[in-house]
């Protein structure tokens, strides 16, 4: 062994650069450094591309976590969070941090990142102004959303837009205030601007185009309450979120000595002008130009890394960059020039106005220099890599705006999507990981890869922004041949057969239990997975509502024991209250029981019901028993089945209520309660137009008008927003509930396990769904029979059973205590 | 200092499902197979502390009912590619009766 004594490498910022550069270094010189990391966060580190994601309710916190706290540990690194680093010794070697911690190094990496660029304002300090930057800021943002009413977003760019839409995901009125006449003018040029603000404001943002702020508004020592623009124009707002750019944050290195220009100088090397001191990330400027988007940073993390392994024939060069906007449902790209400069240069434009596609080529010496697309960006990194390779595309000229494919097919006489085959090794795929095509069909070759899952978890391609996932499947696809495709196909790992073929052997060879399935149709598992089980365990009971019997192993653990694990193993509790109504007894009924069994937290729902929430498991029998007694069953909130009947007061209070909206909602939940479906049901009722009830959000929902009732279905209210499509309008309660009945029957019958009814209306189509349930009539009779018919056995209230210790008793005892 | 210690019978345990053993070393879950064997793990995923006595059981495996981490009974490691690993606890079958090796217990309470 050789006793080479290790370095001393101290990291200053615990930011993706930073980390990034250890992740590299680890991977080469495991042993070569004792590794101090000082982060001036409280958290771990994680990854700041998402915090819009985390805005907009798409991910949580611990779901951005790159590195947990293990990783560091498993590591040998030395971590100090939330204390940052106040002082450098370049004499002595030493950094001093907030805390008083010294430590001394060989070498020092900085990685200090960037602070948001705040404008000269007047009232940028009052509250309720914050920055888009780190999770602290997303955690004002998330507290104004849910108490607030507001909200003006200053800045344009990525970063201002991608706050917008979060916030107006969050359910708040969001304006955005931009300097510029058209949105992104750096990415993208002034029509492709022009489409997305056509786009998002039909999503209903509100946008203040070529609008100078003056001032944030308040009253003095309160909170701000809008923007004034130098126009004279007033918005007013609670939350005012200033994203207008970032700058290097340069103050430790300025204070240290080190050449600074508006960030911290570095040569090729990554090293500043101290040779021990080396810099990453958004803090450095290199030739000139400074950073904000991870591709190049993440390659100056591998130089960097190469450099403090000792390696001295790693140089940075700045490579094409190209842009894409993290909003669901737009999709914008960019890369290199965004228009021509000279009369070198030519554009390629197609424009496609009806479906909102738009695409721009820059081209100078038949090799494409720039890309800017709207609408439809598949060829996005297609595109990109023709920019980055250089590619003479003389030959495709005439083709290429239409796409890979077609250029491609005409071509060499075969059509196709992204051509994976000829793809080079080093093209890129996955831009926000630097992921080469290479590396994916290495990792699938080398590790026998199957699925897109498991390409993600070994490579990371796809695993940060998602956007090139299909290019990932494309490339698995070919390099494992046509058995992938197949499997992709299946239900499961245990089935070649679709969710929609296993159904319909169910009914054509009368399979009755799930091991008839699974021995019938040839499944490779004899007990099947955790995929297919819970989802053929539905379509027998969907199938075979009388004879059937339950298979409760086969459910997740809510159905099994009747409700909802938290995430410290307790549970929680909710009764059904029919139509949202409920009486003092069962009032009192709920406190005793939460006093009785020292239940710590009692919440309304959002589906007009009463939350008790951290009940242990053994006690959730007395709990049901306690409830039973007032009359109170199972609220089936833990079910893919019939949750809530959401109404308002309707005509019985109401000076506007058209019709009795909650006893319409009351008579819809006795009908349906119990049932189970392939995905949450939940229903609403309002007496008007108003919708108090928010009817149009739901599954199904009623709105009451003075000739009768309208009925729209389809709508959901969760990370996907969809408004209800309209269905009928009809006369009588009756009908109500016939048509809703029949409308869900065809839907348990017919929608795949897991699929909400907002997805399935949109995959069957709305046409489809009207023939089925207004058009035939008799069609519908039948269904909302069949709908009764299984409702027989299915309306028993799970708790009762199990209160009474007959049913699964096992479940809520320990099997024993030892010691 | 261990000790084998009887903890129930075998169909006390339904079958691709478990029960809990609590220990003043923390809870063990008890699964069995549809083939009737039997397999003991501390009952908490190595991912965020889920846990598994809740989980699916297919073949050898139980899936976290937390999210959805695939862990080997017989091992107790997490399938490739998450990396973690709960503790396994030796089990045997005699006459119907499960037995597990312990901490030396001062007393059984059966529930």
């Amino acid at each position: 062994m050789n006793a080479v004594p290790r370095q001393k490498l101290v990291v200053i910022g615990n930011g993706m650069a930073g980390m990034r550069t250890v992740e590299e270094l680890l991977a080469i010189a495991p042993a070569r450094y004792d590794i101090t990391v000082f982060g001036a966060e409280p958290h771990p580190n994680y990854n700041r591309i998402m915090l819009s994601s985390v805005l907009a309710g798409e991910k949580q916190v611990d779901d951005i976590v790159i590195n947990p706290r293990a990783w560091y540990a498993d590591n040998g690194i030395t971590l100090h969070t939330g204390d940052p680093v106040v002082g450098i010794d370049r004499a002595a070697k030493t950094v001093t941090s907030a805390n008083g911690v010294v430590v001394p190094y060989d070498k020092l990496l900085l990685a200090t990142g960037s602070k948001p660029l705040m404008p000269p304002l007047p009232g940028l300090e009052l509250p309720g102004v914050v920055a888009f930057r780190d999770i602290a800021d997303v955690e004002k943002m998330l507290d104004a959303a849910e108490a607030k009413q507001r909200a003006v977003v200053i800045g344009g760019g990525l970063l201002g837009l991608e706050a917008a839409w979060g916030l107006k995901r969050r359910g708040m009125p969001v304006a955005l205030v931009h300097l510029m006449p058209t949105l992104m003018e750096r990415q993208l040029d002034v029509e492709a601007g022009g489409l997305l603000q056509k786009d998002l404001t039909e999503r209903g943002l509100h946008f203040f185009t070529s609008g100078q702020t003056e001032e944030i508004m308040g009253v003095e020592d309160g909170r701000a309450q809008g923007v004034k623009l130098t126009d004279g124009r007033e918005i007013p707002a609670d939350l005012v979120v200033v994203a207008i750019g970032i700058r290097p944050n340069v103050d430790l290195a300025k204070a240290s000595g080190l050449d600074i220009n508006r960030g911290i100088a570095v040569g090729d090397d990554m090293a500043t002008s101290d040779p021990a001191i080396y810099s990453v990330g958004e803090c450095v400027e290199h030739r000139g130009q400074i950073f904000g988007l991870v591709a190049p940073i993440w390659e100056q993390a591998k130089v960097c890394a190469s450099r403090l392994a000792g390696r001295d024939d790693a140089h940075y060069e700045t490579p094409p960059l190209s842009t894409r906007l993290k909003i669901t449902g737009i999709d914008v790209f960019s890369a290199g020039q965004l228009a021509a400069q000279d009369e070198a240069d030519e554009e390629l434009v197609y424009r496609d106005s009806a479906r909102g596609i738009y695409k721009k080529l820059v081209l100078r010496a038949d090799k494409v220099v720039g890309a800017v697309m709207y609408g439809d960006v598949a060829d996005g990194s297609w595109y990109f890599q023709l920019i980055r390779e250089k590619a003479d595309v003389a030959a495709i000229r005439d083709r290429m705006i239409f796409g890979q494919a077609y250029a491609d097919a005409t071509c060499k006489g075969h059509a196709g999507g992204v051509d994976v085959a000829a793809m080079s090794d080093d093209a890129q795929v996955c831009g926000c990981n630097g992921v080469s095509k290479g590396a994916i069909v290495r990792a699938i070759t080398g590790k026998g890869l199957t699925s897109l899952d498991e390409v993600k978890a070994h490579t990371k391609a796809s695993a940060s922004c998602g956007q090139c996932a299909s290019v990932v499947q494309a490339i698995l696809t070919h390099v494992t041949g046509e058995v992938v495709e197949a499997k992709a196909a299946g239900m499961c790992g245990c089935t070649d057969l679709s969710h929609d073929e296993v159904r319909k052997e169910i009914l054509h060879q009368g399979l009755k239990t799930q091991d008839a399935v699974r021995s019938a149709l040839g499944w490779r598992h004899a007990d099947g997975c955790a995929k297919c089980r819970p989802a053929l365990n539905y379509y027998l009971l969907c199938a075979w509502p009388a004879e059937y019997v339950d298979d409760y192993q086969s459910r997740f653990i809510n159905e099994r024991v009747h409700a909802n694990i938290q995430k410290d193993g307790t549970y929680s509790v909710v009764p059904r209250m029919w139509g949202g109504l409920t009486t003092p007894d069962e009032l009192r009924a709920i406190a005793d029981v939460a006093d009785k069994y020292e239940i710590p937290t009692v919440k309304v729902t959002g589906g007009q019901r009463i939350d008790l929430l951290g009940v242990k498991k053994e006690d959730l029998p007395g709990v049901w028993a306690d409830l039973g007694k007032a009359g109170l069953i199972s609220g089936h909130a833990y079910s893919k089945g019939l949750r809530t009947v959401k109404t308002c007061v309707g005509s019985e209070w109401c000076r506007f209520g058209t019709q009795d909206s909650t006893g319409l909602g009351v008579k819809l939940e006795k009908l349906m309660w119990g049932s189970w479906t392939p995905h949450k049901v939940k229903l609403a009722v309002s007496g008007c137009p108003r919708n108090c009830a928010e009817a149009t959000i739901k599954d199904i929902g009623v709105v009451c008008v003075e000739a009768g009732y309208d009925i729209s279905v389809g709508g959901n209210g969760g990370i996907e927003l969809r408004g209800t499509d309209h269905l009928v309008r009809v006369a009588t309660e009756g009908e109500v509930l016939e048509y809703a009945g029949a409308f869900m029957q065809i839907y348990r019958e017919e929608a795949r396990y897991l699929e909400r009814t907002a997805p399935w209306v949109e995959r069957v189509g709305m046409d489809y769904v009207k023939k089925r349930v207004v058009e035939d009539a008799e069609g519908r009779r039948a269904a909302f029979a069949r709908f009764v018919f299984s409702q027989e056995y299915a309306q028993i209230d799970p708790w009762a059973e199990r209160a009474s210790g007959r049913v699964d008793a096992h479940e809520f005892k320990t099997l024993a205590e030892v010691g | 200092m261990q000790d084998w210690i009887k903890i129930g019978r075998v169909e006390d345990i339904p079958r691709l499902g478990a029960r809990t053993v609590h220990t003043t070393k923390g809870d063990i879950a008890v699964f069995r197979t549809s083939g009737d064997d039997i397999f003991a793990l501390f009952n908490r995923c190595p991912h965020k502390g889920g846990p598994l006595s809740e989980g699916i059981v297919t073949g050898k495996v139980v899936v976290c009912p937390l999210h959805s981490w695939t862990i080997d009974l017989e091992t107790g490691e997490a399938t490739a590619p998450d990396e973690g690993c709960t503790r396994p606890v030796e089990s045997r079958v005699a006459d119907g009766q499960v037995w597990l090796k312990l901490e030396c217990a001062k007393k059984v309470a059966h529930g």
